[in-house]
């Protein structure tokens, strides 16, 4: 839906994308995380050329946009629906005014604008707000405006940079939890950028990590999670570091899917005679799926913990080994 | 030397003050219609042809944009640094050219709009730039035109500092209208001159004064009033 084709950019002597590539599967919702510098601010931009890249092409529903001219550009966007931290209201009108807004750019009579904006603001859950002014709204509100006025010239695809990043916890949960519902019930392929991990946790089917302008890692979150050495994953389930009294093994086992439902450690013990502790865990609700991943140091001697790593993996488990000699 | 016993000094005054408030108020809000007219594009076209701006490439050309922009800049520069008496003074043939004349009200509105439109197409400018580029972005990522966002973004937005100041533009309109009354002008200003100067009569000097007092005070009320029922922000911020 959205391909991303070795896009680079440059400010000044500042590389702010590096020969960066990105697939959007149509219907899904797509997060990019990375730290602010990273250029993924950029790199929503040029989706829909707000900043044009200096090379590498932009594609978006069949239609290649860097090869558009000014005015096809215009109508290309006018399919493109965004939403922005600051939400980037006009104070000077209504939040129904606003939303009408974007139907009076692709020339919406008036009659036909007051109901489809009607309409919109009653998905966002803004009704009783129509006659309201920005000032007098909430952040979350405001950002429900946002999302109504970016969804009213019905586009297929949706950008969102850092759309919940001035807001608390919170509304946070519930501005999300309405990006879910509208990806659902209009089919709409949503793009994100975020330097929140709970947010591609929440609500996104797959992710990608950029780092100094490059995407260092991307993929569906449920291939991510079960791919050895997946910075996303360690990221999703952060164990922290290993205590220095830990002497023995230690491996992380990462549960997906069934694995999830059985009782891997217990077995373990069991079968092994091993007094394993547990170093940490943590479970999450990954693209909808329980996965979880647990750190067990193994005691005793090294050659042993070969056999019961070999046993997990056959298992299904993924299984890493962060310290000991084990293969 | 002015007699106020003179039983038609008083009838005399109230005539040549109505007369005076009369050409005064036609030079000024025709001076000020045109300086609306021609200033708010000058300042438009002022923030559109910087760098990144709306027009930065003018007709498809970065380079025309530089051009304006300078050409603009240099322009207004110059128009607000000469002095009123003499840009005054400088643009009789032009006023003339014109207007056929360059005595009487109507002549008068020439070098009143002039002095005007570069002060008013600076405020437009200063008020444009106050507006979120945020505000720009999003127009852009709904597909909005230039002339929409112009339209239906910039100038709604900067419509409460546009009109304060107009508001400022206003007075130093009437100020100026007063100067023109001393080269045959007319107006308040050419009252103050004749009977005040000329004739030593303080009665028409106060009157001139309350009269003009009253004029700018209530045009500033009017900016003021209707600049914040446009400024949301400020209001609410101020109601909580």
């Amino acid at each position: 839906m959205i391909s991303i084709s070795h896009v680079s950019k440059s400010f000044g002597a500042t590389r702010a994308l590096d020969d960066v590539s990105l697939e959007v599967a149509r219907g899904e919702i797509f997060g990019v995380i990375g730290q602010s510098g990273a250029g993924k601010s950029t790199l929503i931009r040029t989706v829909n050329l707000l900043e044009r890249p200096d090379s590498g092409t932009i594609t978006v529903d069949d239609t290649e946009l860097t090869r558009l001219g000014a005015h096809d550009l215009r109508i290309a966007r006018q399919r493109i629906g965004m939403i922005f931290q600051h939400f980037n209201l006009l104070a000077s009108r209504t939040v129904q005014a606003n939303v009408e807004f974007a139907l009076e750019v692709i020339g919406v009579e008036a009659r036909e604008r007051k109901t489809r904006a009607a309409d919109i603001l009653d998905l966002v859950g803004l009704t009783a707000k129509a006659s309201s002014y920005p000032s007098q709204l909430s952040g979350g509100q405001k950002q429900r405006v946002g999302i109504a006025r970016s969804l009213a010239a019905r586009p297929s695809v949706l950008l969102s940079d850092e759309a919940t990043s001035a807001l608390d916890p919170e509304t946070t949960r519930s501005i999300l939890e309405l990006l879910r519902t509208i990806n659902q019930e209009l089919g709409l392929t949503v793009l994100l950028i975020t330097h929140e991990m709970d947010v591609i946790k929440a609500i996104c089917d797959s992710a990608a990590l950029i780092e100094a302008g490059s995407i260092a890692e991307q993929g569906k979150l449920v291939e991510l999670i079960s791919r050895p050495g997946s910075r996303l994953a360690h990221e999703l389930f952060p164990l922290g570091e290993v205590p220095a009294s830990a002497t023995g093994t230690v491996i992380d086992i990462t549960f997906s899917g069934g694995a999830a439902d059985r009782p891997v450690i217990a077995q373990l013990a069991r079968d092994h005679q091993l007094d394993v502790s547990i170093l940490g865990a943590t479970i999450e609700t990954i693209a909808g799926n329980q996965a979880g991943r647990t750190r067990l140091e193994l005691p005793g001697s090294p050659a042993a913990h070969t056999k019961v790593v070999a046993d997990l993996r056959a298992q299904g488990l993924l299984v890493e080994v962060v310290r000991g000699d084990v293969a | 030397m002015i007699d106020t016993t003179d039983p038609k000094f008083w009838s005399d005054l109230w005539e040549v003050l109505l007369l005076g408030t009369g050409q005064t108020l036609y030079m000024v809000s025709v001076a000020l219609l045109v300086t609306i007219v021609v200033g708010l594009p000058l300042g438009i076209l002022l923030v559109g042809t910087e760098r990144g701006g709306l027009f930065e490439r003018l007709f498809g050309s970065r380079r025309l944009g530089i051009v304006v922009n300078r050409v603009l800049d240099f322009i207004v520069n110059l128009g607000r640094s000469i002095p009123f008496i003499i840009l005054m003074i400088a643009v009789i043939p032009f006023t003339r050219l014109i207007i056929g004349t360059f005595i009487g009200s109507t002549a008068a509105i020439v070098p009143l709009s002039l002095v005007a439109i570069p002060f008013f197409a600076r405020m437009v400018e200063i008020a444009l730039k106050e507006v979120d580029s945020g505000l720009t972005e999003a127009a852009n990522s709904l597909g909005a035109s230039r002339w929409q966002i112009v339209r239906k973004v910039l100038v709604p937005e900067a419509l409460p500092s546009i009109l304060l100041g107009l508001s400022t533009t206003v007075t130093s309109i009437i100020n100026f209208s007063a100067m023109v009354g001393t080269v045959a002008g007319g107006g308040l200003g050419d009252v103050a001159f004749r009977y005040g100067y000329q004739r030593y009569s303080t009665i028409h000097i106060v009157a001139v004064i309350i009269i003009i007092f009253i004029i700018v005070q209530s045009l500033a009320a009017i900016a003021t009033f209707f600049a914040r029922r446009f400024a949301r922000k400020s209001i609410d911020t101020l109601a909580r």
